[in-house]
């Protein structure tokens, strides 16, 4: 199960705290994820999870602490920030594709863009991604055309086509009708399966048990525990995550 | 009302036309411009942008087009009837458009900028490809309504002596005393600039939104 083949430290956060406003989101948060490992984040909501993964990709900034990323110390200047996203991959709760282009076109944006691709390359790397993702053949429709499964297939193949380091994905299944959850958890295990550096927002412990080298539970903007799943399901150490598993797996 | 009369309505005509695209085009750049900036999160510019469309949008056209002509020449800067108007319009619709785009970018929904931001897409990219487009598709009616207006607007150039529709209007019927025939030939003008305007803008809006549904 594990594919964790390098111990290296891919994403390291150290010391991190966040506030927003008085509200204190993080508190002394330390994480490392080693390349190639998959991490399920799981807490009760408000906990800080989305939280800390949109801290590794700076789409929130930190007011202590330290995150390096592929080598990289982010900071809050453009140059830095754009190279350490160019490296991370992010799927969002509402898959915010865009949704003048068609699926193709989203694929191709950013590569073309950032990386300079060229357009017949970049077409290329993404049919080859849509496929993977088992929906090539939908690559001309606009993504209002698709079923939310596919939309979110889609955006993980958007994401791929940067070839990124690692993928955070911030609860991808949770808008989900129930019928599609499982093509998008397929396409994550398959993913997984890759040695993909994962770093996932996600209420399905089927799928932590099943691909998540560690489990973190967070809480009230803390780490609470971070365990292997098999350990943290059968004997959480810490009362609130007895709670929380508690409270999710009877409804499973 | 004879040759000379249709053509000299044609002159003005013509006049109210080229005001108008100098409007559109001068007040579609600048405007372009205020949105941006007003939604660059810039404090600074920000704050002057908000400034600047509230006093535009707070002042009559009428007055602006006052100041521009006759004010600015107390100072010194003496302009051309066609000029003091166009700078006028270019400000005004500037101000509105403007106005108009800020709305329609901060209505695009979040998630699509911060899509953007984390496939490591600059400003420049993330506006051109992917706010801006889905923008203009939702200030379509406002822009066209506002487009609309300006054409009619560009009536009151002829306050600083500037002989476009409804000046030429005012001087043929004072001419040849039948106001309301004028009126109608001079009204239908208008309506023949307007109405094409408005359903270029329903067929746009229908030929944007096809592939969202």
């Amino acid at each position: 199960m594990s594919q964790a083949s390098s111990s290296e430290a891919l994403i390291t956060m150290s010391g991190v705290d966040k506030w927003y406003g008085d509200f204190h989101a993080l508190k002394g948060v330390d994480l490392e994820v080693r390349r190639g490992e998959k991490i399920v984040l799981c807490g009760p909501s408000g906990s800080g999870k989305s939280t800390l993964i949109r801290c590794i990709n700076h789409l929130e900034t930190i007011q202590k602490g330290r995150i390096v990323v592929d080598g990289i110390a982010l900071d809050d200047s453009a140059r830095v920030v754009d190279a350490v996203r160019r490296e991370v991959g992010m799927v969002f709760q509402s898959f915010n594709l865009f949704p003048h282009m068609t699926v193709l076109e989203n694929c191709t944006l950013a590569p073309m863009r950032v990386r300079k691709v060229s357009p017949a390359d970049a077409k290329a790397t993404a049919r080859k991604y849509l496929e993977k993702v088992r929906i090539g053949e939908q690559a001309n429709k606009y993504p209002a055309q698709l079923s939310g499964g596919q939309q979110q297939r889609v955006a993980i193949a958007r994401a791929l086509c940067m070839e990124p380091k690692a993928m955070l994905f911030d609860e991808p299944t949770s808008a989900l009708d129930p019928e599609m959850v499982k093509e998008v958890l397929d396409t994550m295990i398959g993913l997984a399966r890759e040695g993909m550096t994962m770093v996932c927002v996600t209420h399905e412990m089927g799928f932590a048990r099943q691909v998540a080298d560690r489990v973190v539970f967070m809480a009230d903007g803390e780490i609470l525990e971070a365990a292997e799943p098999e350990t943290f399901f059968k004997n959480p150490q810490n009362p609130r995550a007895r709670t929380f598993l508690g409270e999710i797996l009877a409804h499973h | 009302m004879g040759l000379p009369e249709y053509l000299f309505l044609l002159q003005g005509l013509k006049w109210t036309v080229l005001l108008s695209c100098i409007g559109f085009v001068g007040g579609g750049i600048a405007g372009l411009m205020v949105a941006l900036a007003r939604t660059s999160g810039l404090p600074v510019l920000e704050r002057a942008t908000s400034g600047y469309i509230g006093l535009f949008q707070g002042t009559p056209l009428l007055m602006q087009l006052f100041v521009v002509y006759y004010g600015l020449s107390l100072v010194g800067l003496q302009f051309e009837a066609w000029q003091a108007v166009a700078i006028g319009f270019t400000l005004n619709a500037s101000a509105f458009l403007g106005d108009i785009w800020r709305g329609s970018i901060e209505a695009v929904p979040r998630g699509q900028t911060e899509a953007a931001r984390a496939l490591s897409l600059g400003y420049v990219s993330r506006m051109r490809d992917v706010v801006l487009p889905q923008a203009l598709r939702i200030s379509l009616p406002a822009t066209i309504g506002f487009l609309v207006q300006l054409i009619k607007g560009t009536s009151l150039a002829s306050i600083v002596g500037f002989t476009e529709l409804a000046r030429a209007d005012n001087i043929v019927s004072n001419q040849i005393f039948k106001p309301l025939l004028v009126f109608g030939v001079v009204g239908a003008m208008y309506f023949a600039l307007c109405w094409p305007l408005s359903l270029f803008g329903s067929w746009l809006e229908r030929r944007l939104a096809a592939p969202t549904r």
